[in-house]
Protein backbone atom coordinates (compact mmCIF):
# COMPACT_ATOMS: atom_id res chain seq x y z
CA UNK A 1 0.00 0.00 0.00
CA UNK A 2 1.16 3.51 -0.63
CA UNK A 3 0.09 7.05 0.10
CA UNK A 4 -0.91 9.46 -2.64
CA UNK A 5 -1.10 13.14 -2.06
CA UNK A 6 -4.56 14.50 -2.88
CA UNK A 7 -4.64 18.19 -2.00
CA UNK A 8 -4.16 20.73 0.74
CA UNK A 9 -7.12 20.63 3.11
CA UNK A 10 -7.31 24.40 2.89
CA UNK A 11 -7.89 24.09 -0.87
CA UNK A 12 -10.84 21.74 -0.51
CA UNK A 13 -14.21 23.38 0.08
CA UNK A 14 -17.16 21.44 1.41
CA UNK A 15 -18.45 19.28 -1.45
CA UNK A 16 -15.18 19.40 -3.40
CA UNK A 17 -13.75 16.32 -5.00
CA UNK A 18 -10.48 15.21 -6.51
CA UNK A 19 -9.86 12.24 -8.76
CA UNK A 20 -6.55 10.55 -8.03
CA UNK A 21 -4.92 8.30 -10.61
CA UNK A 22 -2.35 6.11 -8.88
CA UNK A 23 -0.90 3.59 -11.30
CA UNK A 24 -3.96 1.88 -12.70
CA UNK A 25 -6.16 2.72 -9.73
CA UNK A 26 -8.54 5.64 -9.89
CA UNK A 27 -9.93 6.96 -6.64
CA UNK A 28 -12.49 9.68 -6.04
CA UNK A 29 -11.80 11.63 -2.84
CA UNK A 30 -14.72 13.57 -1.39
CA UNK A 31 -14.67 16.36 1.15
CA UNK A 32 -18.02 16.67 2.90
CA UNK A 33 -19.15 18.01 6.29
CA UNK A 34 -15.61 17.99 7.64
CA UNK A 35 -14.92 14.39 6.67
CA UNK A 36 -13.11 12.77 3.76
CA UNK A 37 -14.18 9.70 1.81
CA UNK A 38 -12.32 7.75 -0.85
CA UNK A 39 -13.92 5.34 -3.29
CA UNK A 40 -13.01 3.53 -6.48
CA UNK A 41 -13.97 5.69 -9.44
CA UNK A 42 -15.22 2.69 -11.44
CA UNK A 43 -18.98 2.22 -11.30
CA UNK A 44 -20.22 -1.29 -10.52
CA UNK A 45 -22.72 -0.96 -13.39
CA UNK A 46 -20.80 -0.33 -16.62
CA UNK A 47 -17.47 0.99 -15.39
CA UNK A 48 -18.36 4.68 -15.57
CA UNK A 49 -16.64 7.45 -13.56
CA UNK A 50 -18.73 6.82 -10.44
CA UNK A 51 -17.26 9.66 -8.37
CA UNK A 52 -17.48 12.39 -10.99
CA UNK A 53 -21.16 13.18 -11.03
CA UNK A 54 -23.64 14.97 -8.84
CA UNK A 55 -23.66 14.86 -5.02
CA UNK A 56 -27.27 14.96 -3.91
CA UNK A 57 -29.34 14.06 -0.88
CA UNK A 58 -31.44 10.93 -0.94
CA UNK A 59 -35.03 11.28 -2.13
CA UNK A 60 -37.62 9.73 0.18
CA UNK A 61 -41.34 9.19 -0.14
CA UNK A 62 -43.30 10.76 2.71
CA UNK A 63 -45.87 8.20 3.83
CA UNK A 64 -48.32 9.29 6.51
CA UNK A 65 -49.21 7.09 9.50
CA UNK A 66 -52.40 6.12 7.70
CA UNK A 67 -50.14 4.89 4.84
CA UNK A 68 -51.28 7.51 2.34
CA UNK A 69 -48.65 9.14 0.16
CA UNK A 70 -47.94 12.77 0.96
CA UNK A 71 -45.15 13.65 -1.45
CA UNK A 72 -41.37 13.47 -1.62
CA UNK A 73 -38.53 15.22 0.10
CA UNK A 74 -34.74 15.08 0.47
CA UNK A 75 -33.36 13.27 3.52
CA UNK A 76 -30.04 13.90 5.29
CA UNK A 77 -28.34 10.93 3.65
CA UNK A 78 -25.89 12.15 1.02
CA UNK A 79 -25.39 10.28 -2.22
CA UNK A 80 -23.05 10.65 -5.12
CA UNK A 81 -24.26 9.67 -8.56
CA UNK A 82 -22.42 8.08 -11.47
CA UNK A 83 -22.95 10.50 -14.35
CA UNK A 84 -23.16 7.81 -17.01
CA UNK A 85 -26.45 6.20 -15.96
CA UNK A 86 -27.48 7.50 -12.54
CA UNK A 87 -26.29 4.72 -10.20
CA UNK A 88 -26.43 6.30 -6.74
CA UNK A 89 -23.99 5.55 -3.93
CA UNK A 90 -24.16 6.28 -0.20
CA UNK A 91 -21.33 8.70 0.57
CA UNK A 92 -20.78 7.20 4.03
CA UNK A 93 -20.46 3.57 2.92
CA UNK A 94 -19.97 3.43 -0.88
CA UNK A 95 -22.95 1.10 -1.10
CA UNK A 96 -25.08 1.21 -4.24
CA UNK A 97 -28.43 2.52 -3.11
CA UNK A 98 -30.44 0.37 -5.52
CA UNK A 99 -28.87 -2.84 -4.18
CA UNK A 100 -26.69 -2.47 -1.13
CA UNK A 101 -24.99 -5.80 -1.80
CA UNK A 102 -23.08 -3.90 -4.47
CA UNK A 103 -20.52 -1.37 -3.29
CA UNK A 104 -17.49 0.56 -4.43
CA UNK A 105 -14.13 -0.29 -2.94
CA UNK A 106 -13.38 2.11 -0.10
CA UNK A 107 -9.97 3.78 0.28
CA UNK A 108 -8.72 5.29 3.51
CA UNK A 109 -8.16 9.04 3.44
CA UNK A 110 -5.83 10.56 6.06
CA UNK A 111 -5.00 14.12 6.98
CA UNK A 112 -1.63 15.19 8.29
CA UNK A 113 -1.53 18.88 9.02
CA UNK A 114 -2.88 20.57 5.91
CA UNK A 115 -2.12 17.62 3.62
CA UNK A 116 -4.70 15.08 2.53
CA UNK A 117 -3.54 11.65 1.40
CA UNK A 118 -5.37 8.61 0.11
CA UNK A 119 -3.99 5.13 0.83
CA UNK A 120 -3.94 3.05 -2.36
CA UNK B 1 4.41 4.26 4.24
CA UNK B 2 5.67 4.61 0.65
CA UNK B 3 4.61 7.59 -1.35
CA UNK B 4 3.23 6.80 -4.80
CA UNK B 5 3.43 9.07 -7.80
CA UNK B 6 -0.03 9.98 -8.84
CA UNK B 7 -2.00 12.46 -10.87
CA UNK B 8 -4.76 14.45 -9.31
CA UNK B 9 -7.46 16.25 -11.21
CA UNK B 10 -10.59 18.22 -10.46
CA UNK B 11 -13.99 17.51 -11.97
CA UNK B 12 -14.71 18.79 -15.45
CA UNK B 13 -16.40 22.15 -15.69
CA UNK B 14 -16.21 24.39 -18.72
CA UNK B 15 -13.50 22.08 -20.01
CA UNK B 16 -15.96 19.16 -20.28
CA UNK B 17 -15.44 16.98 -23.31
CA UNK B 18 -17.24 13.84 -24.39
CA UNK B 19 -13.90 12.11 -24.87
CA UNK B 20 -13.01 12.70 -21.19
CA UNK B 21 -16.53 11.75 -20.06
CA UNK B 22 -16.08 8.43 -21.87
CA UNK B 23 -12.44 7.84 -20.86
CA UNK B 24 -13.37 4.63 -19.05
CA UNK B 25 -15.16 3.41 -22.18
CA UNK B 26 -11.98 4.02 -24.19
CA UNK B 27 -10.01 2.05 -21.61
CA UNK B 28 -12.45 -0.84 -22.02
CA UNK B 29 -12.05 -0.59 -25.80
CA UNK B 30 -8.27 -0.80 -25.56
CA UNK B 31 -8.29 -3.65 -23.03
CA UNK B 32 -10.71 -5.70 -25.13
CA UNK B 33 -8.89 -4.88 -28.39
CA UNK B 34 -11.94 -3.52 -30.20
CA UNK B 35 -9.50 -2.13 -32.74
CA UNK B 36 -9.19 -5.63 -34.21
CA UNK B 37 -12.79 -6.05 -35.36
CA UNK B 38 -15.81 -4.19 -36.64
CA UNK B 39 -18.27 -2.61 -34.23
CA UNK B 40 -21.47 -1.13 -35.64
CA UNK B 41 -23.86 0.87 -33.50
CA UNK B 42 -27.30 0.39 -35.04
CA UNK B 43 -29.04 2.93 -32.81
CA UNK B 44 -27.47 6.22 -31.84
CA UNK B 45 -28.73 9.77 -31.73
CA UNK B 46 -28.13 13.40 -32.20
CA UNK B 47 -30.30 16.34 -31.21
CA UNK B 48 -31.60 17.68 -34.49
CA UNK B 49 -33.22 20.50 -32.53
CA UNK B 50 -29.73 22.00 -32.19
CA UNK B 51 -29.80 22.42 -35.98
CA UNK B 52 -33.45 23.42 -36.43
CA UNK B 53 -32.47 26.71 -38.06
CA UNK B 54 -30.72 24.82 -40.85
CA UNK B 55 -33.26 21.97 -41.06
CA UNK B 56 -36.20 24.36 -41.37
CA UNK B 57 -34.61 25.91 -44.47
CA UNK B 58 -35.21 22.55 -46.18
CA UNK B 59 -38.98 22.66 -45.54
CA UNK B 60 -40.51 22.93 -49.00
CA UNK B 61 -43.80 24.61 -48.14
CA UNK B 62 -43.17 28.33 -47.61
CA UNK B 63 -46.13 28.52 -45.21
CA UNK B 64 -44.97 25.67 -42.99
CA UNK B 65 -41.36 26.87 -43.22
CA UNK B 66 -42.35 30.26 -41.90
CA UNK B 67 -44.43 28.65 -39.12
CA UNK B 68 -41.46 26.53 -38.12
CA UNK B 69 -38.98 29.39 -38.11
CA UNK B 70 -41.29 31.69 -36.15
CA UNK B 71 -42.15 28.96 -33.62
CA UNK B 72 -38.46 28.46 -32.80
CA UNK B 73 -37.66 32.14 -32.32
CA UNK B 74 -38.49 32.28 -28.63
CA UNK B 75 -35.87 29.67 -27.66
CA UNK B 76 -36.25 26.04 -26.55
CA UNK B 77 -37.97 23.52 -28.76
CA UNK B 78 -40.00 24.72 -31.74
CA UNK B 79 -43.58 25.01 -30.52
CA UNK B 80 -44.87 23.98 -33.97
CA UNK B 81 -43.36 20.57 -33.35
CA UNK B 82 -44.19 20.24 -29.67
CA UNK B 83 -42.54 17.64 -27.49
CA UNK B 84 -43.15 15.02 -24.89
CA UNK B 85 -43.06 15.31 -21.11
CA UNK B 86 -40.09 13.56 -19.55
CA UNK B 87 -37.12 13.97 -17.22
CA UNK B 88 -34.63 11.57 -18.75
CA UNK B 89 -31.76 13.37 -17.00
CA UNK B 90 -33.04 12.19 -13.58
CA UNK B 91 -33.15 15.66 -12.08
CA UNK B 92 -29.70 16.57 -13.40
CA UNK B 93 -28.01 13.33 -12.35
CA UNK B 94 -27.12 12.52 -15.98
CA UNK B 95 -24.72 15.42 -16.24
CA UNK B 96 -23.91 15.18 -19.96
CA UNK B 97 -27.38 16.48 -20.84
CA UNK B 98 -26.37 19.86 -19.45
CA UNK B 99 -22.63 19.69 -20.10
CA UNK B 100 -22.96 18.89 -23.82
CA UNK B 101 -23.25 22.61 -24.43
CA UNK B 102 -19.45 22.74 -24.05
CA UNK B 103 -19.08 20.14 -26.79
CA UNK B 104 -21.47 22.06 -29.03
CA UNK B 105 -19.48 25.26 -28.55
CA UNK B 106 -16.14 23.50 -29.07
CA UNK B 107 -17.24 21.72 -32.21
CA UNK B 108 -18.76 24.88 -33.63
CA UNK B 109 -15.24 26.22 -33.63
CA UNK B 110 -13.67 23.03 -34.97
CA UNK B 111 -15.82 22.39 -38.00
CA UNK B 112 -13.08 22.13 -40.61
CA UNK B 113 -15.83 22.39 -43.23
CA UNK B 114 -17.91 19.56 -41.81
CA UNK B 115 -21.09 19.92 -39.79
CA UNK B 116 -20.64 20.11 -36.03
CA UNK B 117 -22.82 16.98 -35.56
CA UNK B 118 -20.26 14.95 -37.52
CA UNK B 119 -17.43 15.94 -35.20
CA UNK B 120 -19.52 15.40 -32.08
CA UNK B 121 -20.68 11.97 -33.28
CA UNK B 122 -17.23 10.78 -34.33
CA UNK B 123 -15.86 11.86 -30.94
CA UNK B 124 -18.08 9.50 -28.96
CA UNK B 125 -17.83 6.80 -31.63
CA UNK B 126 -14.04 6.70 -31.34
CA UNK B 127 -14.18 6.93 -27.54
CA UNK B 128 -16.49 3.92 -27.29
CA UNK B 129 -14.86 1.94 -30.12
CA UNK B 130 -17.51 2.20 -32.84
CA UNK B 131 -16.70 2.00 -36.55
CA UNK B 132 -20.10 2.87 -38.00
CA UNK B 133 -23.06 4.49 -36.30
CA UNK B 134 -26.63 4.54 -37.52
CA UNK B 135 -27.75 8.01 -36.49
CA UNK B 136 -31.31 8.90 -35.56
CA UNK B 137 -33.01 12.12 -34.43
CA UNK B 138 -34.24 12.71 -30.89
CA UNK B 139 -37.27 15.06 -30.60
CA UNK B 140 -38.60 13.63 -33.87
CA UNK B 141 -39.05 10.27 -32.15
CA UNK B 142 -42.39 11.70 -31.01
CA UNK B 143 -43.44 13.23 -34.34
CA UNK B 144 -45.79 10.33 -35.06
CA UNK B 145 -48.04 11.73 -32.34
CA UNK B 146 -48.36 15.15 -33.96
CA UNK B 147 -52.01 15.94 -34.73
CA UNK B 148 -51.09 17.60 -38.04
CA UNK B 149 -50.09 14.90 -40.50
CA UNK B 150 -48.77 17.48 -42.97
CA UNK B 151 -46.30 18.69 -40.33
CA UNK B 152 -44.89 15.17 -39.93
CA UNK B 153 -44.58 14.91 -43.70
CA UNK B 154 -42.98 18.34 -44.11
CA UNK B 155 -40.56 17.90 -41.22
CA UNK B 156 -39.63 14.37 -42.29
CA UNK B 157 -38.77 15.49 -45.79
CA UNK B 158 -36.81 18.49 -44.62
CA UNK B 159 -34.87 16.52 -42.02
CA UNK B 160 -34.11 13.68 -44.46
CA UNK B 161 -32.87 16.13 -47.10
CA UNK B 162 -30.74 17.97 -44.52
CA UNK B 163 -29.35 14.72 -43.09
CA UNK B 164 -28.48 13.30 -46.50
CA UNK B 165 -26.82 16.48 -47.74
CA UNK B 166 -25.07 17.78 -44.63
CA UNK B 167 -24.22 14.61 -42.69
CA UNK B 168 -24.41 11.35 -44.65
CA UNK B 169 -22.82 12.72 -47.81
CA UNK B 170 -19.90 14.11 -45.81
CA UNK B 171 -19.05 11.25 -43.47
CA UNK B 172 -18.95 7.59 -44.53
CA UNK B 173 -18.83 6.31 -40.92
CA UNK B 174 -22.29 7.74 -40.22
CA UNK B 175 -25.29 6.07 -41.81
CA UNK B 176 -29.01 6.26 -41.14
CA UNK B 177 -32.34 4.59 -41.59
CA UNK B 178 -34.39 7.55 -42.72
CA UNK B 179 -37.54 8.70 -40.99
CA UNK B 180 -40.75 7.53 -42.67
CA UNK B 181 -43.85 9.80 -42.34
CA UNK B 182 -45.96 6.77 -41.52
CA UNK B 183 -49.14 8.72 -40.77
CA UNK B 184 -49.32 9.52 -44.48
CA UNK B 185 -48.92 6.24 -46.37
CA UNK B 186 -48.46 7.91 -49.77
CA UNK B 187 -45.79 10.21 -48.38
CA UNK B 188 -44.06 7.20 -46.80
CA UNK B 189 -43.95 5.48 -50.18
CA UNK B 190 -42.58 8.62 -51.85
CA UNK B 191 -39.91 8.89 -49.16
CA UNK B 192 -38.58 5.43 -49.95
CA UNK B 193 -38.66 6.14 -53.68
CA UNK B 194 -36.91 9.51 -53.35
CA UNK B 195 -34.26 8.64 -50.78
CA UNK B 196 -33.69 4.91 -51.11
CA UNK B 197 -30.53 5.17 -53.16
CA UNK B 198 -28.92 8.11 -51.37
CA UNK B 199 -25.46 7.73 -49.89
CA UNK B 200 -25.48 6.41 -46.34
CA UNK B 201 -29.19 5.45 -46.37
CA UNK B 202 -29.17 1.88 -45.12
CA UNK B 203 -32.90 1.54 -44.49
CA UNK B 204 -36.00 3.31 -43.27
CA UNK B 205 -37.39 3.85 -39.82
CA UNK B 206 -40.87 4.23 -38.37
CA UNK B 207 -41.10 5.88 -34.97
CA UNK B 208 -43.27 3.50 -33.01
CA UNK B 209 -45.41 5.82 -30.85
CA UNK B 210 -48.31 6.35 -33.21
CA UNK B 211 -51.78 5.03 -33.76
CA UNK B 212 -51.63 3.49 -37.23
CA UNK B 213 -51.88 -0.28 -37.75
CA UNK B 214 -48.79 -1.57 -39.52
CA UNK B 215 -50.81 -4.17 -41.41
CA UNK B 216 -53.02 -1.55 -43.13
CA UNK B 217 -53.28 -2.12 -46.90
CA UNK B 218 -52.13 1.46 -47.42
CA UNK B 219 -48.59 0.41 -46.53
CA UNK B 220 -48.34 -2.67 -48.74
CA UNK B 221 -46.74 -0.92 -51.69
CA UNK B 222 -44.12 0.66 -49.39
CA UNK B 223 -43.23 -2.70 -47.91
CA UNK B 224 -43.03 -4.19 -51.41
CA UNK B 225 -40.70 -1.42 -52.53
CA UNK B 226 -38.46 -1.84 -49.49
CA UNK B 227 -38.31 -5.57 -50.08
CA UNK B 228 -37.42 -5.02 -53.75
CA UNK B 229 -34.69 -2.50 -52.83
CA UNK B 230 -33.30 -4.78 -50.13
CA UNK B 231 -33.59 -2.03 -47.52
CA UNK B 232 -34.72 -2.96 -44.01
CA UNK B 233 -37.56 -1.30 -42.17
CA UNK B 234 -37.08 -0.53 -38.51
CA UNK B 235 -39.59 0.29 -35.80
CA UNK B 236 -37.88 2.61 -33.32
CA UNK B 237 -39.44 2.59 -29.86
CA UNK B 238 -40.32 5.59 -27.76
CA UNK B 239 -43.07 6.34 -25.25
CA UNK B 240 -46.23 8.41 -25.15
CA UNK B 241 -47.15 9.61 -21.67
CA UNK B 242 -50.50 10.79 -23.05
CA UNK B 243 -51.44 7.28 -24.13
CA UNK B 244 -54.63 6.34 -22.26
CA UNK B 245 -53.11 3.41 -20.43
CA UNK B 246 -49.63 4.82 -19.92
CA UNK B 247 -51.09 8.04 -18.52
CA UNK B 248 -51.95 6.00 -15.44
CA UNK B 249 -48.24 5.94 -14.54
CA UNK B 250 -46.93 8.75 -12.35
CA UNK B 251 -43.15 8.44 -12.65
CA UNK B 252 -40.86 8.59 -15.65
CA UNK B 253 -39.28 5.25 -14.73
CA UNK B 254 -42.69 3.64 -15.25
CA UNK B 255 -43.65 5.23 -18.56
CA UNK B 256 -40.15 4.62 -19.86
CA UNK B 257 -39.91 0.98 -18.77
CA UNK B 258 -43.33 0.17 -20.22
CA UNK B 259 -43.58 2.69 -23.03
CA UNK B 260 -40.45 1.59 -24.85
CA UNK B 261 -41.87 -1.92 -25.13
CA UNK B 262 -45.51 -0.91 -25.53
CA UNK B 263 -45.82 0.23 -29.10
CA UNK B 264 -43.34 -2.30 -30.49
CA UNK B 265 -45.31 -5.10 -28.81
CA UNK B 266 -48.44 -3.89 -30.56
CA UNK B 267 -46.72 -3.40 -33.92
CA UNK B 268 -44.92 -6.76 -33.74
CA UNK B 269 -48.14 -8.56 -32.81
CA UNK B 270 -49.97 -6.97 -35.72
CA UNK B 271 -47.07 -7.67 -38.07
CA UNK B 272 -46.95 -11.35 -37.24
CA UNK B 273 -50.65 -12.11 -36.74
CA UNK B 274 -51.57 -10.47 -40.05
CA UNK B 275 -49.07 -12.65 -41.86
CA UNK B 276 -46.77 -9.87 -43.04
CA UNK B 277 -43.69 -12.16 -42.92
CA UNK B 278 -45.49 -14.52 -45.32
CA UNK B 279 -46.45 -11.70 -47.68
CA UNK B 280 -43.00 -10.04 -47.55
CA UNK B 281 -40.60 -12.92 -46.82
CA UNK B 282 -37.51 -11.04 -47.94
CA UNK B 283 -38.24 -7.78 -46.15
CA UNK B 284 -35.82 -7.33 -43.27
CA UNK B 285 -37.62 -6.00 -40.19
CA UNK B 286 -35.77 -4.53 -37.25
CA UNK B 287 -37.00 -3.64 -33.79
CA UNK B 288 -35.09 -0.88 -32.10
CA UNK B 289 -34.66 0.24 -28.49
CA UNK B 290 -37.16 -2.04 -26.79
CA UNK B 291 -34.49 -4.18 -25.13
CA UNK B 292 -34.84 -7.96 -25.32
CA UNK B 293 -37.26 -9.14 -22.65
CA UNK B 294 -40.32 -7.99 -24.62
CA UNK B 295 -39.46 -10.30 -27.51
CA UNK B 296 -38.77 -13.24 -25.19
CA UNK B 297 -42.14 -12.66 -23.54
CA UNK B 298 -44.11 -12.02 -26.74
CA UNK B 299 -42.80 -15.11 -28.50
CA UNK B 300 -44.11 -17.30 -25.74
CA UNK B 301 -47.37 -15.43 -25.41
CA UNK B 302 -48.19 -15.45 -29.13
CA UNK B 303 -47.16 -19.08 -29.61
CA UNK B 304 -49.42 -20.11 -26.74
CA UNK B 305 -52.42 -18.26 -28.17
CA UNK B 306 -51.69 -19.19 -31.78
CA UNK B 307 -51.92 -22.92 -31.17
CA UNK B 308 -55.52 -22.44 -29.92
CA UNK B 309 -56.64 -19.78 -32.41
CA UNK B 310 -55.18 -20.57 -35.82
CA UNK B 311 -58.39 -19.37 -37.47
CA UNK B 312 -57.58 -15.86 -36.21
CA UNK B 313 -54.36 -15.78 -38.19
CA UNK B 314 -54.79 -18.11 -41.16
CA UNK B 315 -51.90 -16.62 -43.14
CA UNK B 316 -49.42 -18.10 -40.67
CA UNK B 317 -47.78 -21.36 -41.71
CA UNK B 318 -45.50 -21.48 -38.70
CA UNK B 319 -45.55 -20.45 -35.07
CA UNK B 320 -45.23 -16.70 -34.38
CA UNK B 321 -41.91 -17.20 -32.61
CA UNK B 322 -40.44 -18.76 -35.73
CA UNK B 323 -41.13 -15.61 -37.69
CA UNK B 324 -39.86 -13.47 -34.84
CA UNK B 325 -36.58 -15.39 -34.77
CA UNK B 326 -35.95 -14.28 -38.34
CA UNK B 327 -36.29 -10.60 -37.54
CA UNK B 328 -33.62 -8.30 -36.13
CA UNK B 329 -33.33 -6.71 -32.73
CA UNK B 330 -31.14 -3.93 -31.47
CA UNK B 331 -29.75 -4.77 -28.06
CA UNK B 332 -30.12 -1.57 -26.06
CA UNK B 333 -31.37 -1.15 -23.35
CA UNK B 334 -30.13 -4.65 -22.64
CA UNK B 335 -31.69 -5.99 -19.49
CA UNK B 336 -29.17 -7.82 -17.31
CA UNK B 337 -30.81 -10.16 -14.84
CA UNK B 338 -28.71 -11.28 -11.88
CA UNK B 339 -29.33 -14.87 -12.99
CA UNK B 340 -27.37 -14.90 -16.24
CA UNK B 341 -29.04 -18.09 -17.42
CA UNK B 342 -32.15 -16.01 -18.09
CA UNK B 343 -30.19 -13.77 -20.45
CA UNK B 344 -28.64 -16.80 -22.11
CA UNK B 345 -32.12 -18.26 -22.64
CA UNK B 346 -33.27 -14.94 -24.10
CA UNK B 347 -30.38 -14.93 -26.56
CA UNK B 348 -31.27 -18.46 -27.60
CA UNK B 349 -34.92 -17.55 -28.01
CA UNK B 350 -34.27 -14.62 -30.36
CA UNK B 351 -31.50 -16.40 -32.27
CA UNK B 352 -29.10 -13.71 -31.13
CA UNK B 353 -26.00 -14.98 -32.88
CA UNK B 354 -27.38 -13.94 -36.25
CA UNK B 355 -30.29 -11.65 -35.41
CA UNK B 356 -29.10 -9.45 -32.57
CA UNK B 357 -27.39 -6.16 -33.41
CA UNK B 358 -25.56 -4.23 -30.71
CA UNK B 359 -26.60 -0.65 -30.12
CA UNK B 360 -25.56 2.10 -27.71
CA UNK B 361 -28.36 4.69 -27.91
CA UNK B 362 -25.62 7.19 -27.07
CA UNK B 363 -25.90 9.97 -25.87
CA UNK B 364 -29.24 9.10 -24.25
CA UNK B 365 -29.42 8.50 -20.53
CA UNK B 366 -29.43 4.68 -20.51
CA UNK B 367 -26.82 4.01 -23.18
CA UNK B 368 -24.98 0.69 -23.45
CA UNK B 369 -21.32 0.02 -24.20
CA UNK B 370 -20.03 -2.83 -26.38
CA UNK B 371 -18.97 -4.56 -23.16
CA UNK B 372 -22.60 -5.54 -22.49
CA UNK B 373 -22.10 -8.06 -25.29
CA UNK B 374 -18.34 -8.55 -25.22
CA UNK B 375 -18.24 -9.54 -21.56
CA UNK B 376 -20.94 -12.22 -21.77
CA UNK B 377 -19.24 -15.50 -20.88
CA UNK B 378 -21.74 -17.69 -22.74
CA UNK B 379 -20.95 -16.16 -26.14
CA UNK B 380 -18.31 -17.55 -28.47
CA UNK B 381 -15.90 -15.10 -30.06
CA UNK B 382 -17.74 -15.52 -33.36
CA UNK B 383 -21.10 -14.74 -31.77
CA UNK B 384 -19.62 -11.76 -29.96
CA UNK B 385 -18.23 -10.26 -33.14
CA UNK B 386 -21.39 -11.01 -35.11
CA UNK B 387 -23.56 -9.22 -32.59
CA UNK B 388 -21.17 -6.30 -32.20
CA UNK B 389 -20.77 -5.66 -35.92
CA UNK B 390 -20.90 -8.64 -38.27
CA UNK B 391 -24.69 -8.90 -38.33
CA UNK B 392 -25.13 -5.18 -38.97
CA UNK B 393 -22.50 -5.21 -41.71
CA UNK B 394 -24.48 -7.96 -43.42
CA UNK B 395 -27.86 -6.26 -43.02
CA UNK B 396 -26.63 -2.79 -44.02
CA UNK B 397 -24.05 -3.85 -46.62
CA UNK B 398 -21.10 -2.27 -44.79
CA UNK B 399 -17.40 -2.92 -45.30
CA UNK B 400 -16.12 -5.10 -42.47
CA UNK B 401 -12.76 -3.35 -42.12
CA UNK B 402 -12.49 -1.39 -38.84
CA UNK B 403 -12.13 2.38 -39.21
CA UNK B 404 -12.27 3.67 -35.65
CA UNK B 405 -9.56 5.61 -33.84
CA UNK B 406 -9.72 4.70 -30.16
CA UNK B 407 -7.94 7.36 -28.07
CA UNK B 408 -4.59 6.22 -26.71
Amino acid sequence: MAECFVAKASELADGDRRIVLAGTTEVGVFCKDGAYFGYSNVCVHSGGPACEGLMINRVVDVIAPDRTYEGQTFSDEIHFVCPWHGYEYDLKTGECVGDRRLKLKKFEVVQRGDDIFVIV
Amino acid sequence: MDMLRSEVRKLAGDDYTTAAHLAHASQQARERKYQDFLIVDVDSHHYESESYKEVFEFIESPVIRRQAVESAKRGGRASMLGGQIGYQDIGGRITRHELRKHDVRRHDQLTRGKHRDIGMTLEWMDAIGVDYACLFPTPMLFLGLHPQVEIEVAMCRAYNRWLCERILAAEPRIVSMLYLPFNDPEAAYRTVKDFGDRKGVVGFMVTSPRYKPVHDNAYVKTYALLEEMGKPIAFHAAYNWHDQALSLTNRFISVHALGFMWFNMVHMTNWVINGMPERFPRLKVMWIESGLTWAYCLMQRLDHSYMMRTSDCPSLKRRPSEYMREMYYSSQPMEKPRDRSILEATFKMINAETQLLWSSDYPHWDFDLPSVIYDLPFLSETARRNILGGNAARVFGLDSKPRKRIPA
